[in-house]
């Protein structure tokens, strides 16, 4: 019977029902991060509990660490205490850390991948909502609580509901300046924030057969903004390509089995999904945020909405609270918002390809007077690539800092914050009201290119136009 | 693990309205810096509380009227965004035992449930005629019905909904599965057998 990579992979990592009809769900990969596991030892340590699986678990420190500051102790005393209390943990239950001193940390859907973790057929769990990220890979890849956390080190199982599976198809090609972030923007405002509920999200179609890994997991990265807790695409040559010769994957005879295996997980021909979306690579715009949600963007050439002409009540309201907020006016052009920041970085565009492509543009060009601009290499994987193409210097050159790896102004919960009610344009993945650390601070998100116009014109713009895009 | 049997909460209730209020909103990530839970109900919805010098803003939990109640009610996707299991945290170090929304985000679902802090879902009428009542009189009791599913107030009764699952395990005192979850470590070692890549 054909089945979709989602019922593969689930059926294959079902260990039994459990008496509520939820399944004992093996989590086959376990990624740990400073911010969400700290109660999950302590949990475990209150019941006397051991680690099931040390060597299917693997940590890094992404959230707290300051990008400015390499040495410790860190100026923050909390964030110190939570590294040393991650470093405690990891070494007492014999858990793979990637500390800053090993040259391989960064953030952890960053890592997973570039680490060759990340594989076809796997359940990956992590205390963090973008783990959909991995899904990129042909994985059933998600957030969990940090009680959860508990459940993966005690037992490296959870309690888990089946999700439905959504296929969601975008055929044609992109047009130039159209990136896999505006594909993603434009599912979430589409579907909508809430729409995902329930389900997983299956990408697929020309434009996603295209993409390289990295686009991928830009993609998949923003599944949960759209209420989808994992994303997948299925595996395919890239995937092969792309995980040859990663230090933890299969090697020698191992590879070509794993390979066989790898292939045999994609959705079969003719399985039944429980819905089918498709989208016309043709109507995706370089898109950008106007409001407090993911799923609140226009177009580079729109408009920011006005209440008065929403079709509900709720509609109005939700965009009168937005417009409020974001401090922009009803009907004006997205296009030409002046802006304070600028942050290239996260889990969903902090890869070597985001930063190339941007440097391909961005060479001779300057940042605004008055902006601040920020790039952040995801990893230190992928800040030593980078230096070594000379990419970080053409950032220097531009006027922006170059940073080292962390999540930084992703979330407001290292030094990389906005103040007051500075506005930022931003590939992270989340506009919520105080999201990058000031309670008044806005954010707007776009894709690299995008950030990059605007921090040379000081504005929000379009990048086709500041910087002549005609082919990507 | 010996957990208590969820069949009901009853308590005062306090309305927050709006759709999609994300964690964010719930516990800014400033306030995660901490490796317990503990004193987290002090933050719970901090920037929409309080204003940059700590003096308070027009928000219905600083509504002295609302003072230990333990029901939260809001609007459609209540809890999106992060997986933070500090959302529900500071909602019940806060005090709260039980939200009514119009929907629920999928994480924030399973990890309020998961602390014994029913979620259960009620239509927009339903929560505009409990909202009316608590408007009325602030001391009204709401009483959640895990068992019939419903909730009743001020002499009315609706509809209330809980996903199977989660109402099984709140009304059987298996809300927390790690005892069910370590009972299975065995089978689950066999199902790990089978799968070549988790002995790498």
């Amino acid at each position: 019977m054909p089945k979709t990579l989602f019922e593969k992979v689930w059926d294959a990592h079902s260990v039994r029902n459990l008496a509520n009809g939820q399944t004992q769900l093996l989590v086959g990969t376990h990624l740990i991060h400073e911010v969400t596991s700290p109660q999950a030892f302590g949990m475990m340590r209150d019941l006397g509990l051991r680690v099931a699986m040390p060597h299917r678990t693997f940590a890094t420190v992404d959230h707290i660490v300051p990008t400015d500051q390499v040495s410790e102790p860190y100026a923050d005393p909390l964030a110190d205490a939570m590294i040393k209390e991650l470093r405690k943990s990891c070494a007492e239950s014999g858990i793979t850390f990637f500390d800053r001193s090993t040259g391989k940390q960064g953030i952890v859907h960053i890592v997973g991948p570039e680490q060759g973790i990340t594989q076809p057929g796997t359940t990956i769990a992590c205390g963090d909502s973008h783990t959909s990220t991995h899904g990129a890979f042909g994985a059933i890849a998600f957030g969990i609580g940090t009680t959860q956390i508990r459940d993966v080190l005690a037992t490296q199982t959870m309690a888990l509901g089946r999700l439905k599976v959504r296929r969601i198809e975008v055929n044609g090609r992109l047009r130039p300046g159209v990136y896999a972030k505006d594909v993603i923007l434009h599912i979430i405002c589409t579907l909508g924030v809430n729409g995902g509920t329930g389900f997983a999200y299956e990408y697929a179609g020309e434009v996603v057969d295209r993409f390289s890994m990295e686009e991928r997991m830009t993609v998949c990265n923003m599944s949960i903004e759209g209420g989808a807790r994992a994303g997948y695409v299925n595996p395919d040559e890239t995937t092969f390509a792309y995980l040859k010769g990663r230090p933890y994957s299969p090697k020698a005879a191992e590879w070509d089995a794993a390979v066989a295996r790898w292939r045999a997980v994609a959705s079969d021909p003719g399985c039944a999904y429980d819905d089918l979306v498709r989208i016309d690579a043709a109507d995706i715009a370089p898109t950008v945020t106007w409001g407090i949600n993911p799923g609140q963007g226009v177009p580079i050439t729109g408009l920011v909405p006005d209440p008065a002409k929403a079709a509900t009540a709720d509609e109005r309201s939700s965009i009168e609270e937005a417009l409020a907020y974001m401090k922009l006016k009803p009907g004006s052009p997205i296009k030409g918002t002046r802006i304070d920041m600028a942050f290239l970085g996260s889990c969903t565009n902090g890869r070597l390809s985001d930063f190339q492509e941007v440097a391909r543009f961005l060479k001779g060009r300057k940042v605004a007077p008055g902006v601040k601009a920020i790039a952040v290499p995801g990893s230190q994987g992928v800040g030593v690539l980078c230096a070594e193409l000379g990419i970080d210097q053409i950032f220097r050159d531009a006027g922006f800092e170059w940073r080292s790896a962390g999540c930084s102004m992703c979330l407001a919960m290292n030094p990389d914050k906005l103040v007051g009610d500075q506005l930022c344009a931003s590939s992270s993945n989340r506009n919520f009201k105080g999201r990058q650390g000031s309670p008044t601070g806005r954010t707007i998100l776009m894709s690299p290119i995008m950030v990059a116009a605007a921090a040379v014109t000081g504005a929000v713009a379009d990048a086709r136009e500041v910087f002549a895009v005609s082919a990507n | 693990m010996a957990l208590e049997k969820i069949l009901r909460v009853a308590g005062r209730a306090v309305h927050v309205p709006g759709n999609d209020i994300d964690t964010d909103r719930i516990i800014p990530a400033r306030f995660m810096k901490c490796v317990t839970f503990d004193g987290l109900g002090e933050f719970l919805f901090y920037d929409m509380r309080r204003n940059a010098d700590g003096s308070e803003k027009a928000h219905p939990l600083n509504d002295p009227a609302h003072k230990g109640a333990t029901i939260l009610i809001s609007g459609m996707n209540f809890g999106c965004g992060s997986s933070r299991e500090h959302a529900p945290q500071a909602l019940q170090k806060y005090g709260m035992r039980g939200v009514i929304a119009e929907g629920f985000a999928e994480i924030f679902y399973g990890n309020s449930t998961t602390l014994g802090m029913p979620c259960v879902v009620a239509s927009r009428p339903d929560i505009e005629r409990i909202a009316a009542a608590i408007g009325a009189d602030p001391s009204t009791e709401v009483v959640i019905d895990l068992v019939g599913q419903k909730i009743s107030f001020a002499g009315q009764t609706v509809g209330a909904s809980v996903r199977e699952s989660a109402r099984d395990a709140l009304v059987n005192g298996r809300w927390d599965p790690i005892g069910e979850l370590i009972e299975g470590a065995p089978a689950a070692a066999r199902v790990a057998g089978q799968l070549r890549y988790m002995s790498a």
